[in-house]
């Protein structure tokens, strides 16, 4: 079929000479036995996080905001840079499902499940902090315009400011986890029906109820496709527009170093960057526990260190782009919030710049963690070598998550803790509630995604089943063996002359 | 129609490139094909079968205008009508930052709508009592339905054996208490 025709330089994106019923078993196999011991060691450990997230936000509510470190000054730091972080690791879960769906990238179909799954539940730790920051959060729903009658007399309500890029970013953050959650939610219908019609039990009782009655006929199939394929158009502007928004928090105001006119594509790219970094660390361990080897190969680990290479580089241009950009501006503030808030530091460049002894920038150690880890790290991926490297990339994946991190908190605490006003100057430290809310919403995803991993088919079976003819190994090395029968057929021709050649091709 | 009982003929196929050249084979004998049933995705069977194109995203289309409209009307008449604050002297009207918000639902509307249609028009719910026809389907097997009641005792044995030539792994009789036919729009 000349369709299923895939260049064989492509490398196979699912190994072990696998059948359709083979996939099937590999991948439901898990689903249906009891999870290994170090499934259950892992879900111990994040549901004591889990615990101390609770007990963190318990101490917010009660106590108030107070819990935490911040001052007049800074007025919000670990809490919006932690709902930075995860939304911008979410990011990389819609790039894998929709925006390779557009690009037509096999490799693709290997962890979208897992990836997507990643991006709903790292969506719903971001969402915890803007929330828990609001002090009273059972007032939480006041964010979303509606009705009311707060708005006193008459028929007039009381609404959200349309104008301030805080609301937007509620729409945005709303929409994508929902949006997210319904193209999860229609792909994983057909591989639900796939397990149901294996269980037996209480089990097919369940699953048949989440997979809808699925039936797998063609027009069902035409629409799911159609369905897939419009889900991927609008989901790729939306996850852009997201982090953009995301970026307009800062970017809209008037704050030296946040007022940015390269935020929105600085901040998207770093959000890929820092994501595809998370769904590494996830798919490494998910497929070394679950022994899903010829799914996730190393061809889709270095597909998403090419991936890591770019985005991380565009990231380091910006922020290059940035320092250049407040020197050239020629506005002290600008100059003084990189140079002397954040570049200085007392050894090397400080020193060098001409600041002098004891007068460095406070939060240089932040600054320089995060160009080691997001610009200077990555850069390394050009080696093949390490690119294919399963232990060297998981390394890697968490270095640059701990970059990203940084890179949040660099520019959120860094621009906030000099104002204006020097005797207002001051320095912010978290404390342990902070971190407490912070390792406590990383239990939380971790308890999520484990719970996920047990019960769900964490690789889109489906899918999977409709690349193999184009990407399984054997095939691939069928259309080799093709190759080469042609090439000697068209080597015995004689192409002497023109006549001769259309006499060849006449038979 | 729905809740009538059917008995359907099966025939089963163990790969989609066989199935293709089945239903084009079936098709030229002139036997009707009510449905077919894959474990995924089989590029080139709605055209092979005929199935007209769906619908489904002029539906998303037309939502996603829902919500875009919405929004904006709705931000119009809130800051100048409803509730006109003055901000700095800036007028109350403002469309520039009304774009975010414009956007998001209009890709909110156009999604949950799209999807809502799409379980509806596929006949997904939770509330489904599945009847499955072959458990196999949803793993490695590729079913042809054929409506039993169009044919008579021996133009099944007839049928029978052009599904034979065709390449079937299995045929056999298979009782349903409700099918939904999709493909007739």
């Amino acid at each position: 079929m000349g369709h299923n025709y895939s260049s064989p330089i492509r490398e196979p994106l699912i190994t072990g000479k696998k059948t359709y019923h083979q996939i099937t078993e590999d991948i439901c196999r898990y689903t249906e036995s009891t999870p290994p011991p170090i499934w259950w060691i892992a879900i111990s450990i994040s549901g004591f996080f889990l615990l101390v997230f609770v007990i963190s936000v318990l101490a917010t509510v009660w106590h108030g905001i107070g819990m935490w470190g911040l001052n007049k000054t800074v007025g919000w730091a670990w809490d919006i840079t932690n709902f930075v972080w995860w939304v911008g690791i979410g990011h990389a879960g819609t790039l894998i499902s929709a925006i390779l769906l557009l690009f037509r990238q096999k490799w693709r179909t290997g962890v979208n499940r897992a990836a997507e799954a990643m991006t709903i539940f790292a969506v719903a730790c971001a969402g915890q902090f803007p929330l828990i920051h609001m002090g009273r959060l059972w007032y939480g729903f006041f964010i979303f315009p509606y009705p009311n009658t707060r708005g006193g007399e008459g028929i007039s309500s009381l609404w959200p400011n349309f104008n301030s890029p805080l609301l937007w970013d509620v729409f945005a953050i709303t929409t994508y986890l929902i949006v997210s959650l319904l193209f999860w939610y229609s792909g994983l219908v057909p591989d639900f029906a796939t397990i149901r019609d294996r269980a037996t039990g209480f089990r097919k009782k369940v699953y048949n109820v989440l997979a809808f009655g699925w039936q797998g006929k063609a027009k069902q199939w035409q629409r799911f496709e159609s369905l897939s394929l419009v889900l991927a158009g609008l989901a790729t502007p939306l996850v852009l527009s997201v982090h953009t928004i995301v970026s307009f928090d800062f970017a809209t105001s008037v704050i030296p170093g946040w007022h940015t006119t390269i935020f929105p594509p600085y901040f998207v790219a770093g959000a890929i960057f820092s994501g595809f970094a998370m769904v590494l660390t996830l798919m490494i361990i998910t497929r070394k526990v679950f022994k899903l080897e010829d799914y996730i190969t190393i061809a889709h680990i270095e597909s998403m260190n090419k991936v890591i290479i770019l985005t991380g580089s565009i990231v380091g241009i910006a922020y290059i782009t940035e320092l250049f950009v407040a020197w050239y501006s020629g506005n002290i503030f600008e100059q003084w919030a990189f140079l002397r808030n954040r570049i200085a530091d007392p050894y090397i460049f400080g020193p060098l710049m001409g600041v002098e002894e004891g007068q460095h920038a406070p939060y240089w150690w932040a600054y320089w963690s995060m160009m080691f880890c997001n610009v200077v790290s990555p850069q390394v991926f050009w080696i093949r070598k390490l690119r294919r490297s399963v232990a060297f990339t998981f390394f890697m994946s968490i270095i640059i998550n701990i970059g990203m991190w940084f890179e949040r908190f660099v520019i959120i605490v860094t621009s906030l803790h000099r104002d204006f006003l020097p005797s207002s100057w001051t320095y912010y430290s978290p404390t342990f509630t902070e971190v407490g809310i912070f390792v406590g919403t990383l239990g939380l995803f971790f308890t999520l995604f484990l719970l996920f991993a047990r019960t769900f088919p964490v690789v889109a079976i489906a899918e999977v089943k409709s690349i193999l003819k184009t990407s399984g190994d054997q095939y691939i090395n069928d259309f080799e063996k093709q190759d080469e029968k042609f090439l000697d057929e068209v080597s015995k021709e004689d192409y002497s002359s023109i006549e001769k050649i259309a006499e060849a091709h006449k038979h | 129609m729905a809740d009538s009982s059917k008995t359907f003929l099966v025939a089963l196929y163990k790969d989609e490139e066989i199935l293709l050249k089945a239903v084009k084979h079936i098709r030229e004998n002139g036997v009707k094909i009510t449905d077919a049933l894959t474990p995924f995705p089989v590029h080139g069977l709605d055209e092979a079968m005929e199935i007209p194109e769906t619908r489904l995203h002029t539906a998303g289309f037309l939502f996603g205008l829902t919500g875009f409209l919405f929004a904006l009307i709705s931000m119009i008449w809130i800051s100048t009508s409803d509730w006109p604050i003055n901000y700095g002297g800036k007028p109350a009207l403002s469309i520039p930052t009304y774009i975010p918000i414009t956007f998001e639902l209009t890709v909110l509307f156009a999604a949950v709508g799209m999807v809502i249609t799409y379980f509806i028009r596929n006949s997904l719910s939770v509330f489904n009592s599945t009847e499955v026809i072959d458990e196999r389907i949803t793993d490695d097997h590729f079913a042809l339905i054929f409506d039993a009641a169009e044919f008579t005792e021996e133009g099944i044995s007839k049928v029978d054996d052009i599904l034979k030539a065709s390449g079937a792994a299995e045929i056999k009789m298979s009782t349903m208490k409700k099918y939904i036919n999709l493909n007739g729009e």
